[in-house]
C-alpha cells in the first residue's frame, strides 16, 4: 500500500521540467503561438531524446512500456510549460495499435511512434464527446466518407486513427488521396486541432474485433492527459501568482498580506491540492483498476476542468491588469486549461459518462 | 503507486472480521454524550483486541501494539463496512490523551488515561470564551495564585458535553502580566468542583450540541495542571493539532454521499426517479468527484505518515475541504427531495429522521468551529504557500 510517486517518477518529470525550461521558455511559447500552425521541431526533439513518445509503446516495439501514471505526469509536465508538441494524440495511438492493431501495423508505427519521427492524430471526439455539426465517419469496404472534427494533434500527424459511427478503428495516412485536412484555431496557439473531412478514403482497418473497448480506452486515457496537463498549467498560475503577491505592492504593502489576496491563493491551493491526488488515482486505475477506470477518468476530466477554470479565473485576478496583457504571458495557461477542458468531453459529458458507469442512468 | 494490501494486512482484515461476526450480540447502541455501561464493555473488549486505543502503552490502559497506519485504517474500514462502531471517539480521548501522552506527568497518566480510553472519565474542553475566537490566545478566564490554589474566574463558550463531563481541560490566565502567550496555563479539574456552573446553549438546529460555563471563585489546586505555568498556549497547540484531524474526514463523505445516492435511486419526482432527472445527476457527479479526491488526498496523507513525512499542503487543505464538501452534500441530498427535504422536528413524512437538515445547520457550525474557514484560509497561505502575515497594527497608546 502507498500512494505516491517512485522515486523514477519524480526525476522523470523534473528532466523533463528542466529540458522544457530550457528548449521551451515563455518567449520561444510566444513565437510559437504567433505561428500559423503550432510545430516547434526543437521541443518535439527534445522530448522524443527523452522518450517522452515512447512513454506507453510496449518495451517490445521499441517503447518504455511505462503505465499511463507515468504519462500523466509528464502530460502535467507538459501542461506547466504550455509545451508545443504532439502527445496526447501519438499516446492514444499507440494505445489503439497496441490493442487492436495487426502484429504488421504494430511492427511497422509503434517504433517510429517510440522514436518520435512519426507523429499521430486521433479522431475519436464523436464517440467520446458527442457529435457536434452532425459529423462523423461511416466506413464501408475499407473506405472512409465522413467528417472527424477536433482531431488532437492534427498539425504534424503522419497517419490518423480515425473512430467511426460504428465503433470500428482505422488508420489514415495524412496524405491519403481524398483526405480533406483543415486545421481549427483555437484559443490555444500551443496545440493544434483540426478537421478531417474524408471522401471514399483508402483507410487500414484496425484489425481486432474489440475496437469498441479500446475507443473507450482511449478517451478514458485521453481524458486522463487531459486533466493532468491542466493539473500542470494550474499549478504553474498558482505559483506565479503567489510570486507576484510577494512583490507587488500598493498601499504600502505587498499585496500578498492583504486577506483578500491571500485568501484567492489559499482556495486555489486547496483546490488544486485533492485534485493533484484525484488525477493520480484516475491515472493509476488505467494501470492496475480495470472496474474503476472509466469512472475515474470522467471525475478526473470533469473535475480538472472546473478547478482549472477557476484557478485560471482566479491567478489571473490575482495579478490585476498586468493578468490579462501579453506582456505577462499568463494568458497561454489560460487558454490550454481552456482548451483541456472541452476536449474529449466536457465537464457536463464527462459526469453523465461517469453516471453511466455506475449504472445510474442508461446510456 | 500500489494500491493492494500485502498478505499480512489481508490477514490481519479477516482477522478484524471475523472479531465483528463473532461479538455481533455484544454491539452496543449509540447514545447521546455519556457512554452507556454496554458501550464502556465494548470499547473495553476493542481495546483489549487492539481495535481501540490500539498504540496507546498497556501501562497506560491501552493496548500497546506498535504503530501501524495501515492496521489503523483497515480496522476503520472493516467497521464501516459491518457497520459496527469503533472506538469511542470523544474529546478526552481524542485531544486530552495525546496532549496527556506527550506533557502529562506519570501520575496524571496513570491515573487519567485509563479510565478516559474506556469511556468511564468523560472530559470536556475549555477554550473558546465570547470574547476570544479566532484570536483565543486573547482569553480572559483568570486563575488567581492563594498559595495553595488556582481561584477561577471567568467564562467559556462551546463547551460540548459540559453538561455530561466529570472533568474539564481548561485554559486560563495565570500570569496576568506576561505576553498574551506566555500567561496561559492548562488546568485539569472535576466538573463538580465548586463554583461552576453549565447553561445549555440552545443552537439553530434546536438542539442544545454546546453549553456556557461560568466559574465563580472555582478552586483549583495549583498540581492540577499540564505542563508548567504560563505553558499552556503550548499544551493546548499540541492538541489543537489533534482536534483538526477529526474534522473534514474523507470516509465520513463517502457514508454522507452512498446515502443520497440511496434518495436518488428511491425518492421520485412526477414518479420518475430522481436519478433521471439530469440536474441533480450533474449535481451528484460534481460531488462524487470532490469525495473521490479527498479520498485520494487522504491515501496521500497515509504515505505520508507511514513514512514519516510531513503532511505539507495536502494535510492543510483537509478541514476547509473537507467540512465544505460535507455541508455541499446535506445540501444536496435537501434540494434533491424539495419540499421534503425541509421537514423537520418529526413531521409526518418527514425522511431519515430530518437528518439532513439538521447536519445542514450542524455543519455551518463546523465550517466556523475548530479554526474557521478563514483561519484555515490563513494557514493554508502563510505555512502552505509562504505568504506575508497580515501587518500588525499599530499599538493604540501610540497616537497619530
Amino acid at each position: 500500500m502507498d500512494f505516491a510517486l517512485s522515486p523514477d517518477q519524480i526525476a522523470m518529470q523534473d528532466s523533463l521540467d528542466r529540458t522544457l525550461e530550457r528548449v521551451a521558455p515563455l518567449d520561444r511559447v510566444r513565437q510559437i503561438a504567433a505561428q500559423d500552425l503550432p510545430t516547434a521541431p526543437e521541443v518535439r526533439a527534445a522530448l522524443a531524446e527523452l522518450g517522452a513518445p515512447a512513454v506507453l509503446v510496449p518495451e517490445a516495439h521499441g517503447g518504455l512500456g511505462l503505465g499511463v501514471l507515468d504519462a500523466a505526469l509528464l502530460s502535467e509536465t507538459l501542461g506547466r510549460h504550455t509545451a508545443c508538441a504532439p502527445f496526447v494524440g501519438p499516446c492514444l495511438a499507440a494505445l489503439a495499435l497496441d490493442l487492436c492493431g495487426s502484429e504488421g501495423q504494430k511492427a511497422v508505427w509503434l517504433p517510429l511512434i517510440a522514436s518520435g519521427e512519426a507523429s499521430f492524430g486521433v479522431a475519436i471526439s464523436e464517440p467520446a464527446s458527442g457529435a457536434r455539426m452532425a459529423a462523423g465517419v461511416r466506413a464501408e469496404n475499407g473506405r472512409l466518407s465522413g467528417q472527424a472534427l477536433f482531431v488532437i494533434d492534427f498539425a504534424q500527424a503522419a497517419a490518423f486513427i480515425v473512430a467511426d459511427v460504428a465503433g470500428g478503428l482505422h488508420l489514415v495516412a495524412a496524405d491519403a488521396p481524398g483526405l480533406t485536412r483543415t486545421a481549427l484555431t483555437t484559443i490555444d496557439r500551443t496545440r493544434s486541432v483540426g478537421e478531417l473531412v474524408f471522401g471514399d478514403v483508402a483507410a487500414e482497418p484496425l484489425p481486432d474485433r474489440d475496437s469498441r473497448a479500446a475507443i473507450a480506452r482511449m478517451r478514458d486515457v485521453g481524458r486522463v492527459l487531459l486533466a493532468a496537463d491542466t493539473l500542470g498549467a494550474a499549478q504553474r498560475m498558482l505559483e506565479r501568482a503567489v510570486a507576484y503577491a510577494a512583490e507587488r505592492q500598493q498601499f504600502g504593502r505587498v499585496i500578498g498580506s492583504f486577506q483578500a489576496v491571500k485568501h484567492l491563493c489559499a482556495e486555489m491551493a486547496a483546490e488544486l491540492e485533492p485534485a493533484r491526488a484525484l488525477v493520480w488515482y484516475a491515472a493509476y486505475a488505467q494501470d492496475a483498476l480495470p472496474a474503476e477506470a472509466t469512472l475515474t477518468a470522467a471525475h478526473a476530466k470533469a473535475h480538472l476542468g472546473e478547478v482549472g477554470r477557476f484557478v485560471a479565473r482566479t491567478a489571473t485576478e490575482v495579478f490585476g491588469g498586468i493578468g490579462i496583457t501579453d506582456l505577462l504571458g499568463l494568458h497561454y495557461t489560460f487558454k490550454r486549461i481552456g482548451l483541456d477542458r472541452q476536449l474529449l468531453g466536457a465537464p457536463e459529458r464527462a459526469r453523465r459518462d461517469a453516471a453511466v458507469a455506475q449504472g445510474f442512468i442508461d446510456a | 503507486m500500489d494500491l493492494a494490501y500485502d498478505a499480512t494486512y489481508t490477514a490481519f482484515r479477516d482477522e478484524v472480521r471475523d472479531f465483528l461476526r463473532t461479538h455481533r450480540d455484544r454491539v452496543p447502541k449509540r447514545t447521546g454524550h455519556r457512554p452507556t455501561d454496554e458501550q464502556i464493555a465494548w470499547q473495553t473488549l476493542l481495546i483489549e483486541h487492539g481495535y481501540a486505543a490500539r498504540t496507546i502503552p498497556k501501562q497506560y490502559g491501552g493496548h500497546g501494539a506498535a504503530p501501524d497506519i495501515l492496521k489503523s485504517r483497515i480496522i476503520a474500514e472493516v467497521f464501516a463496512e459491518e457497520g459496527a462502531p469503533g472506538s469511542l471517539a470523544n474529546q478526552g480521548i481524542s485531544m486530552l490523551v495525546p496532549t496527556l501522552l506527550e506533557l502529562g506527568t506519570e501520575e496524571q497518566k496513570t491515573t487519567l488515561i485509563p479510565p478516559t480510553l474506556r469511556g468511564e472519565l468523560v472530559w470536556c474542553q475549555g477554550y473558546s470564551e465570547p470574547g476570544a475566537g479566532s484570536d483565543l490566545a486573547s482569553l480572559k478566564t483568570r486563575g488567581e495564585d492563594d498559595g495553595e490554589n488556582f481561584v477561577i474566574n471567568g467564562q467559556k463558550i462551546w463547551t460540548s458535553t459540559a453538561h455530561a463531563a466529570d472533568m474539564i481541560f481548561c485554559l486560563v490566565r495565570t500570569e496576568p502580566d506576561a505576553p498574551k502567550h506566555e500567561g496561559i496555563s492548562y488546568l485539569i479539574f472535576s466538573m463538580k468542583t465548586p463554583g461552576i456552573e453549565v447553561r445549555p446553549l440552545l443552537t439553530m438546529t434546536g438542539a442544545a450540541e454546546f453549553n456556557e460555563v461560568f466559574f465563580t471563585d472555582v478552586k483549583v489546586p495549583k498540581t492540577q495542571i499540564v505542563g508548567a505555568r504560563g505553558q499552556g498556549w503550548f499544551v493546548a497547540n499540541a492538541t489543537l493539532k489533534h482536534e483538526r484531524g477529526m474534522l473534514g474526514d474523507p470516509n465520513a463523505a463517502h457514508a454522507r454521499l452512498q446515502a443520497i445516492i440511496e434518495i436518488l435511486k428511491t425518492e421520485t419526482l412526477d414518479g420518475q426517479r430522481l436519478m433521471d432527472h439530469p440536474l441533480y445527476l450533474d449535481r451528484l457527479m460534481q460531488l462524487q468527484a470532490r469525495v473521490i479526491a479527498m479520498q485520494a488526498n487522504g491515501l496521500r496523507l497515509l504515505t505520508a505518515a507511514q513514512r514519516k513525512e510531513a503532511p505539507g499542503m495536502a494535510g492543510l487543505i483537509v478541514k476547509l475541504q473537507g467540512c465544505e464538501l460535507n455541508h455541499q452534500l446535506a445540501a444536496l441530498a435537501i434540494d434533491a427531495l424539495g419540499e421534503l427535504g425541509v421537514l423537520y422536528h418529526g413531521s409526518p413524512h418527514q425522511r431519515a429522521g430530518g437528518v439532513w437538515q439538521h447536519r445542514y445547520m450542524f455543519d455551518l457550525g463546523l465550517i466556523i468551529g475548530g479554526g474557521t474557514a478563514q483561519i484555515q484560509k490563513n494557514i493554508i497561505a502563510e505555512r502552505g504557500l509562504g505568504m506575508p502575515r497580515e501587518p500588525k497594527l499599530a499599538p493604540k497608546s501610540a497616537k497619530a
